[in-house]
């Protein structure tokens, strides 16, 4: 729409509204990533002294680093289960019928929507009845069911864009269902399939709401951070968060390049929609 | 520039503009998109009542040109004026011109009978007389069957209708079509076509109809108006516009022809291996011959006999190609000396490989040649 | 064109992690809301309905659900308040940089929940960055209370946590309206401001029940951000379940509580999903 005339008194104020969100949205972490760096840590207007020591003392905390590590088994794993189920859910919504579709299709998605508690408690009242005991492997799980539902969707979405004729030639060629999946399938889904793997990745490193029930002697991150919040503020906090910050930038941005990639400019905005807001599948 | 004293010549001398005031009139119109000239300098008058067929390629810059007028792009030079007013200053809710969309663009969430009604309502008029103009615009387009319907519901030819009953129920002093029959299949569009020029007769108001389509402009055109990369090449009714073409360009554009390149030297035209006299300065010339002016002489003595004595240029060839076209046909002969002519016959008559033709040299209308463009 | 067996391949292995994982879980809590704790701390598989009693009697469960679902509202309102003009900005007006600002608001979506609500308790603490700064510009002269542990401060951090998330359908549902019907609508006379009340409001009314149910549902079953920001006024219904499983060990009449959530958000999605239809018109 290009009149220019009449929509700029209205567009002012639109503009104005729209700074004020950037601002409400990017305060929070401007300010976490500002006081990092403070000498006298947290709190305090205005902030004094530059420093890095929160940092130094970050990287000689190897409680922390325990976690990091921890997470990022979690994080590997939980995106293994996912994309093993969540692929073949996937195919098996565009192309199987059977009975129970519907409510299949329901319960893959309720995780996204669902706050995490009841997630997390329901899983943690099966691996009470089964007895198992709570460590990183039930986390493993719970991060890996709940996430399956991302998966699916990306994968659902790439499926939509992908060209039947493509599979029924490799059929026609010769090639059994086994090898069209992997010659002509999956390559096609590669741009999906590597954006769902990097936003279940990252969801599962910031997980908490289910992790804080099925957690069992070692922490995750998130759940060392918040050990330690539960204890008080330190500043070392502020580094650490500044970090993750840092490394959630780089995920997205490497996400939606992705997409750029995949998709082509026309098509990238209806992509992003799509898939991070998944509940539209 | 040329072209514009062309146009300006052309509908001053063709167009009854004289007895018909002047409705909109476009004074020196560009439009830029970055770099791009997709308009340059266009004055154009369009007056009430007429039928007004914007006519040219994809990337002519007809759509813009329409868009310019209903108020969806700014131009980047010249002025727009309907009457006393200066129009392009006004967004497009002011002004008294309304458009038919190319996709119809029918509001989903709306049923027919409130999509027609809505510039009514938005104009706030009384609920009764909203009422009153929307079912009379109904029945106008024969869609009142369908008021209560959704969009989603009937068919392209309908939502077109409809569309258009949208338009026109606000009594607008122009109305802009945008393609509005490029998706309908070759019968409706036929049907449409007449239909479309019957309405606009009925109602009275001036239309500007924008097509690619040169038989649909013929058909249901007042005046033409041939675009071509941004500059009108020729403005004028259909019949002169097919027999005076101005410019190589619009001979060719519209229908079909045989271009005659040669030159003029002491009086006599050359083109190839014809000659014929003609008063004009001597230089390069090229000329339009349509198909239909050109006849296949009958071998026989007496036809050969009947034919002397006439302007008639004629000319041996061997006919390359026939297609059958229905009630006539085109038929391919390379002449002596070079020259391809193309030759519509009626069909059924026995044509043999060597034939002679003949054709009136006050049928080889002088056309320039058109400038590049880029 | 696929096999059976493809089918099945496909099929059976997520619908069997999804019914062991998924839905036996639920099924579970369902059969534990029926038992009770004794009290030597071990779960009575005695099936009664007296944790739904409970529910429906006590008052603090009551209270608690009700403020619950008050700060919800409030979180869902606001960010849809913030979001929507936002979405529209984008949508309409941003032009070529639309892509860029779109990634500026996803995002915050992405650096964590945790992060978010931490950095919300630095600013808001008394000792924090806006009491501090209010002081030093001599606004104030005493700590703001009210800012720091307090439904304030919950509805505040929420907020700020779920507007993207109704910002995005309301975003997608925006950007699939067709531009040539805002065109039609000047056309027909009628103003930006008539345009968008009466065409594309209507249009996007789907993205904003999707989005608002999300920040509802969401918020509804939150328990980080009381726990780290609410103090005592700011307790949420999860925060009850929380203890019920921890300190308080009744676990049975948490999953009581914690199914009633399910089936509320179970009913909301269905709620929700029944108005987009009928307001869905392509």
């Amino acid at each position: 729409m290009s009149s220019e005339t009449a929509s700029v008194p209205r567009s002012r104020w639109l503009l104005v509204h729209a700074i004020v969100v950037f601002a409400f949205l990017y305060l929070p972490i401007a300010v976490l990533i500002l006081y990092s760096f403070n000498g006298e840590g947290v709190g305090g207007f205005p902030p004094r002294a530059l420093t890095l020591d929160w940092y130094r003392t970050l990287f000689a905390d190897s409680p922390l680093w325990d976690s990091v590590f921890n997470s990022l088994q979690v994080a590997f794993a939980a995106m293994v289960i996912s994309l093993a189920f969540g692929i073949p859910a996937a195919l098996a919504l565009d192309r199987a019928q059977f009975p129970g579709k519907a409510l299949f299709r329901r319960l893959v998605l309720l995780p996204l929507i669902l706050p995490g508690i009841i997630t997390g408690l329901s899983l943690l009242m099966l691996f009470n009845v089964m007895g198992t005991k709570l460590s990183l492997m039930t986390i493993i799980l719970g991060h890996g069911t709940a996430l399956i539902s991302v998966a699916a969707t990306e994968v659902f979405a790439g499926l939509q864009k992908l060209d039947r004729a493509q599979e029924e030639a490799s059929l026609d060629l010769g090639a059994n269902y086994w090898q069209t999946f992997w010659r002509v399938t999956v390559p096609n889904l590669k741009l999906s399939i590597i954006g769902a793997a990097l936003l279940i990745f990252t969801l599962s490193m910031d997980e908490i709401a289910v992790s804080f029930f099925l957690i069992g002697r070692d922490n995750t991150l998130p759940l060392e951070i918040w050990g330690r919040l539960r204890r008080g503020i330190t500043p070392e906090i502020n580094a650490v968060s500044t970090i993750i910050f840092v490394f959630s930038l780089a995920a997205i941005v490497a996400w939606y390049r992705l997409r750029l990639r995949g998709t082509g400019n026309a098509d990238v905005e209806a992509n992003l929609v799509e898939s991070a807001a998944p509940e539209r599948l | 520039m040329a072209s514009t004293t062309t146009s300006g010549s052309a509908s001053n001398t063709h167009t009854n503009s004289a007895s018909k005031p002047a409705l909109l009139s476009l004074r020196h119109v560009a439009k830029n998109f970055g770099k791009n000239r997709v308009l340059r300098d266009i004055s154009l008058e369009i007056a009430e009542g007429e039928f007004l067929t914007v006519l040219g390629e994809s990337g002519s810059g007809k759509t813009t040109l329409l868009r310019i007028i209903a108020g969806f792009e700014h131009a980047s030079f010249g002025e727009l004026w309907m009457g006393e007013e200066r129009l392009d200053k006004q967004p497009p809710y002011r002004r008294r011109v309304n458009t038919v969309f190319q996709h119809y663009a029918l509001f989903p969430h709306l049923t027919v009978e409130q999509n027609v009604g809505y510039g009514l309502r938005v104009a706030k008029r009384p609920a009764s007389e909203i009422a009153q103009r929307v079912s009379e615009a109904l029945d106008k387009v024969k869609m009142a069957a369908y008021a209560k319907a959704k969009p989603s519901k009937i068919s392209g030819g309908q939502q077109q209708r409809v569309a258009l009953a949208r338009a026109l129920v606000n009594r607008p002093r122009l109305l802009l079509l945008d393609e509005p029959l490029s998706a309908l299949d070759a019968n409706l569009r036929r049907q449409m076509q007449v239909e479309l020029k019957f309405l606009q007769r009925e109602v009275g108001i001036a239309f500007v109809f924008v097509t690619h389509d040169q038989e649909e402009a013929m058909v249901m055109s007042d005046r033409i108006a041939l675009l071509r990369s941004g500059e009108l090449e020729q403005v004028a009714t259909p019949r002169e516009i097919y027999s005076r073409p101005v410019t190589a360009y619009v001979a060719q554009f519209i229908g079909h022809t045989n271009l005659l390149k040669g030159e003029v030297r002491a009086g006599v035209a050359r083109c190839s291996s014809l000659a014929w006299e003609l008063e004009l300065p001597d230089g390069p010339a090229v000329f339009s011959l349509r198909p239909e002016n050109i006849r296949v002489v009958d071998t026989g003595n007496a036809a050969r006999a009947a034919n002397t004595g006439g302007d008639g240029l004629r000319v041996r060839g061997k006919v390359m190609h026939q297609a059958f076209h229905g009630a006539t046909e085109l038929i391919r002969v390379e002449c002596e000396g070079g020259q391809v002519l193309v030759v519509r016959t009626p069909s059924g008559a026995r044509i043999q490989d060597e034939i002679e033709l003949e054709f009136s040299a006050a049928d080889a209308v002088l056309v320039r040649e058109s400038p590049q463009r880029n | 064109m696929f096999s059976r067996a493809y089918k099945t391949a496909v099929t059976l292995p997520p619908v069997v992690w999804v019914a062991v994982f998924l839905l036996t879980p639920y099924l579970l809590m369902f059969c534990y809301s029926f038992w009770s704790v004794s009290a030597s701390q071990t779960i009575v598989h005695s099936w009664n309905l007296d944790n739904y009693g409970q529910l429906l009697t006590i008052n603090v469960y009551w209270q608690t659900l009700v403020r619950s679902m008050w700060i919800a509202g409030r979180v869902t309102m606001f960010s849809l308040l913030l979001g929507y003009p936002l979405a529209y900005f984008l949508s309409f007006y941003a032009g070529a940089r639309k892509d860029l600002l779109y990634q500026l608001v996803i995002i915050p979506l992405w650096v964590s929940y945790l992060v978010r609500a931490y950095a919300w308790k630095t600013i808001l603490g008394s000792d924090g960055v806006l009491n501090t700064l209010l002081q030093y510009v001599h606004l104030t002269k005493h700590p703001l209370e009210f800012l720091l542990y307090s439904p304030f401060a919950v509805v505040l951090t929420l907020t700020h946590i779920y507007t993207p998330f109704t910002f995005l359908p309301i975003y997608a549902a925006l950007q699939h309206i067709p531009r040539n019907l805002v065109e039609a609508s000047h056309d027909l006379g009628a103003t930006p401001a008539q345009t968008f009340w009466k065409v594309i409001f209507p249009l996007s009314i789907p993205g904003v029940l999707a989005g608002a149910t999300f920040a509802f549902v969401l918020s509804l079953g939150d328990f980080l951000a009381p726990m780290l920001l609410g103090g005592p006024s700011g307790i949420m219904i999860s925060n009850i379940v929380v203890s019920l499983f921890g300190a308080a060990y009744n676990w049975p009449l948490g999953a009581a509580i914690s199914l009633c959530m399910l089936v509320l958000v179970v009913g909301m999605l269905f709620f929700s999903e029944r108005l987009e239809k009928r307001w869905s018109f392509s």
